[in-house]
């Protein structure tokens, strides 16, 4: 097998370029469950061009993901196989190719980075070695020369330092730098294939920016198809020649990029598109309505933070002295007003979630933080929880901020429980109310968490935040882990609740389209400190710090006219949160750029 | 690195001398009399007198702890009432086989455990998996004395392949490794099992498969390093496992170690022994923990001793 794959591959110029690389005929994928078997992806047919960008698209259990682990034979076993169909790769049928053979292809011939670079290198082992033992085990070489290959690979995805970088680990190293690794490794054997399955959406979205642009980079030098599997419609426009957009395991609509954006077929791919939150650009920014309270004066903060600082130490030397500290969150102040949304942008490790948590309770903080009027500074224990009722909070996770014991009725009955409010009737009808309010219905109550999908848990979430009327919800990434559609429409509902009841949010995410769809005033933070902070329209149309502007630019536009040539790259990597003690970071200084937005200096 | 180990030396320093203070307080409210142990039944009040002052067994609690801490500091664990010779140089006759002992139990641990584990892991729900898991179900269940009672019978007398008892050659060491290490092989069995199925569900190793590795690589390379460090911690709290164990084994194997140095001495009440194998017992399992702590970091990178 390894003497026809060589044959192939030597043949590569010679072949017609018309001749798809890969092809996948009729490929149905089962599904061993509790029920018995189920088609997760049914009979599905596509072709790969040489060089080509195919994006297979959709939202999550559309078989995305699947479709690229039965390119690869990676199919979880024993539950998943292959039932019917075939994958043409050249003259190979990868369909019912023996292992030995398949584990030859793997690696060499199509390769593959996943969704997670934190998780995907094994942590106790260098990445030289990682990346060594992906050339040797395809082409037997000399130690030394494997090293040199390694290093040609670090230099080749524009890692700084390459061969000192070799003996990290993957610890050392931060998101972008691992995906940049896994790039690397995947390349290193010039493929003819790669697949690459979400490959940025763990990341910043100034990384993502980074990282798109070295995957094209690389695909323009070597010649290598690429299969880009991905759920944002934004990194489709921005990378593909052709797209794939799935449904429940079928194929729904295939065409080229542009005219997929630009005269989607089905309705299914009208709505996906419909929902994408888009940033307005430049002058159609201005036509967006005025919202009704910016005019109406300036209403009483509902919460005020000044100066807030949160610092955890770190203990080291020979008596575990604290020796350094992280300045997480440094000198932040803001406030929020009633029927107010501010959001906090960032990127991963800026202090944006710390801040939320202070807020909360839940981290120790200096600097003073005011409720509905009332500072919590010199307030006992009881005093400062019965103030921070008024507090609440949405988590990012659905899956894990709902206990999988309890029923949900009963989870959303808990704050009213704690805080010992109404009889149990009282409480049972309240919550039913809770439900119906935010798009359940009420005899759902008796249900255990997973029997929802994570839009309808989100819901639960939501509910179980509005228990206590609370004046101030922080949402902390709430939306970030839904698929577009549902995310849409519990944005929606946040902002239906908050005309309703007139709640302030704090709204924390990483998503700028996000942001700039449900923020009235919007605060961008860097390294522990606010560096702009405005209303949406300051901030989204008028960026005047470097970092906001940077972080505005690298958001994916979905419209693939709109495609970005060049994306400026970052030199170096965001500097550490971690100082010396005795050695705190300059604090910034906000001056008014005018109308209220603020600005570093 | 220097400076973690410095401190926890300290730190294991503080814990003998709690153990001792313990030990030693244990001993004191004993209702047993070690005086008429050594004066013997025939023993004239007087005598038995004599011999508690000889002993300073006269003295105040205090008193009796302050001299025998200030002799142990300077290598002084005192004199056998019943042998008459030093403890710590009946010790350190003895301490070798102990040692000696306890790395085979070891050794037949890790052997056993993590390649039953490693199999049962990799087979997951196969008959083979269920078969090796109730091995260790049994290993960790069965008790000590009829585990080597069994293993003697059956490969000592009736197979006749190994000395029924004694010290000396490879083949006397080995039933009684097996039957010390059989509880361990069996927890270790489970432990590699669960963290060997956890490891293998890892992204990395999707990545590994996807790279075109052999399965056999996949498995030594990549999962058993990740796998095998919650085993690693455990060895460190197995040696106080063992310092139970071989008072057993090496009763039921005639195995001269400290074990049987103990077991002699709480049947005599001979307080000093008691007193120096309790410390070198928590002083193995101290350093054994310290062991466990000081290899981590070199199978696991991300670990740092602070």
């Amino acid at each position: 097998m390894s003497a026809a794959g060589q044959t192939t591959a030597s043949t590569k110029p010679a072949a017609e370029a018309s001749a798809p690389v890969l092809e996948a005929i009729g490929l149905t994928i089962s599904v061993r469950g509790e029920e018995g078997e189920r088609e997760v992806v049914s009979d599905l047919s596509f072709s790969l061009a040489r060089g080509e960008t195919l994006c297979i698209a959709g939202e999550s259990g559309s078989g995305k993901s699947m479709t690229s682990l039965a390119i690869m034979g990676l199919l979880p076993q024993p539950a998943a196989h292959l039932s019917k169909g075939s994958i043409r790769f050249g003259n190979l049928d990868l369909s019912n190719l023996p292992e030995s053979q398949m584990r030859r292809i793997r690696g060499d011939r199509i390769a593959m980075i996943f969704q997670e670079p934190m998780t995907s290198l094994n942590p106790v082992l260098s990445i030289g070695r990682q990346i060594m033992e992906a050339i040797e085990v395809h082409t037997p070489m000399s130690r030394r020369e494997a090293r040199r290959r390694a290093i040609d690979a670090l230099k080749s995805v524009r890692i700084p330092d390459a061969e000192r970088r070799l003996d990290n680990y993957p610890h050392e190293l931060s998101g972008g730098m691992r995906q940049r690794v896994m790039i690397a490794m995947a390349l290193a054997l010039k493929p003819d294939i790669l697949i690459a399955d979400e490959p940025t959406t763990a990341l910043d979205v100034t990384v993502q920016g980074e990282v798109l642009e070295l995957l094209r980079d690389l695909q323009r030098e070597t010649g290598t198809s690429l299969i880009l599997i991905t759920h944002d419609m934004g990194v489709v426009a921005e990378m593909a020649d052709r797209v794939i957009i799935m449904r429940n395991g079928r194929m729904v609509e295939e065409g080229k990029a542009v005219d997929i954006f630009a005269s989607p077929q089905t309705d299914y791919t009208r709505e996906l598109l419909a929902a994408v939150p888009r940033m307005r650009v430049g002058a159609e920014a201005r036509q967006a309505p005025e919202d009704p309270q910016a005019s109406a004066g300036v209403p009483a903060p509902v919460a005020t933070v000044r100066g807030l600082q949160v610092r955890f130490d770190l203990h080291g030397g020979f008596f575990g002295r604290v020796d350094r500290r992280v300045h997480a969150v440094e000198s932040v102040s803001f406030s929020i007003a009633r029927d107010e949304t501010l959001s906090l942008v960032g990127e991963s490790g800026c202090g944006k979630s710390t801040t939320a948590k202070a807020i909360a309770g839940l981290v120790p903080y200096s600097g003073d933080i005011a409720i509905d009027g009332r500072s919590l500074h010199g307030l006992s224990a009881a005093e400062r929880n019965a103030v921070r009722r008024d507090v609440q909070m949405i988590f990012q996770d659905p899956y894990a901020s709902l206990d999988p014991r309890m029923r949900v009725g009963d989870l959303v009955a808990e704050p009213l429980l704690i805080h010992r409010i109404g009889s149990r009737e009282e409480r049972r009808n309240q919550v039913a109310s809770l439900f119906e309010r935010v798009g359940l219905s009420a005899d759902q109550m008796d249900r255990y968490p997973h029997e929802f999908s994570g839009g309808q848990r989100q819901r639960i979430c939501i509910a179980r935040a509005l228990a206590l009327k609370p004046k101030l919800i922080i949402a902390d990434e709430s939306v970030s882990a839904l698929d577009v559609s549902v995310q849409a429409r519990v944005l929606k509902l946040l902002k239906d609740l908050q005309r309703e009841f007139g709640v302030a949010y704090l709204f924390i995410s990483h998503d700028m389209a996000v942001v700039e769809n449900i923020s009235d005033r919007v605060a961008v933070m860097y390294l522990g400190q606010i560096v702009e902070m405005g209303t949406r329209d300051q901030v989204f149309s008028n960026p005047r710090h470097p970092y906001t502007r940077r972080l505005i630019e690298a958001v994916p536009v979905p419209d693939p006219k709109l495609r970005r040539t060049h994306f400026a790259r970052l030199d170096r990597e965001i500097p550490s949160a971690v100082r010396q003690v005795g050695d705190p970071p300059p604090l910034l200084h906000l001056h008014d750029a005018g109308g209220g937005h603020l600005v570093a200096q | 690195m220097i400076a973690y180990i410095g401190r926890r030396l300290i730190q294991s320093a503080l814990i003998l001398l709690g153990v001792s203070i313990i030990t030693f307080a244990l001993l004191y409210l004993l209702p047993a009399d070690p005086v008429r142990q050594i004066a013997g039944r025939s023993a004239t009040p007087q005598t038995v007198e004599n011999i508690r002052q000889q002993l300073g067994l006269d003295q105040p609690f205090f008193v009796q702890y302050w001299r025998y801490l200030t002799n142990l500091l300077t290598g002084d664990l005192g004199r056998s009432y019943i042998q008459r010779s030093e403890v710590s140089e009946l010790i350190v006759s003895r301490l070798p086989a102990s040692l000696l002992l306890m790395l085979g139990a070891i050794f037949c641990e890790l052997a056993i455990g993590l390649t039953m584990g490693l199999v049962a892991a990799t087979k997951r729900g196969s008959a083979t998996d269920q078969t090796l898991m109730l091995t260790s179900f049994v290993g960790v269940s069965a008790p000590q004395f009829v585990v080597g009672l069994l293993l003697l019978y059956v490969f000592a007398v009736r197979l006749g392949w190994f000395p029924i008892g004694g010290y000396g050659t490879w083949k006397h060491l080995v039933l009684p490794s097996l039957t010390l290490g059989v509880l361990g092989a069996g927890w270790y069995a489970r432990m590699m099992r669960s963290s060997m199925i956890d490891v293998l569900r890892q992204d990395y190793i999707r990545t590994a498969r996807a790279k075109g590795l052999r399965r056999g690589t996949i498995l030594v390379r990549h999962a058993l390093p990740n796998a095998i460090l919650p085993v690693v911690a455990m060895i460190g709290i197995d040696i106080g496992i063992f310092m139970g164990g071989i008072v057993v084994v090496e009763s039921v194997f005639g195995w001269p170690g400290i074990g049987q140095l103990a077991w002699q001495a709480i049947q005599r009440v001979d307080i000093p022994i008691i007193m120096g194998v309790t410390l070198v017992s928590a002083c193995a399992i101290v350093l054994g923990n310290l062991l466990a702590d000081i290899v981590a970091p070199f199978i696991d990178p991300r670990i740092k001793l602070r």
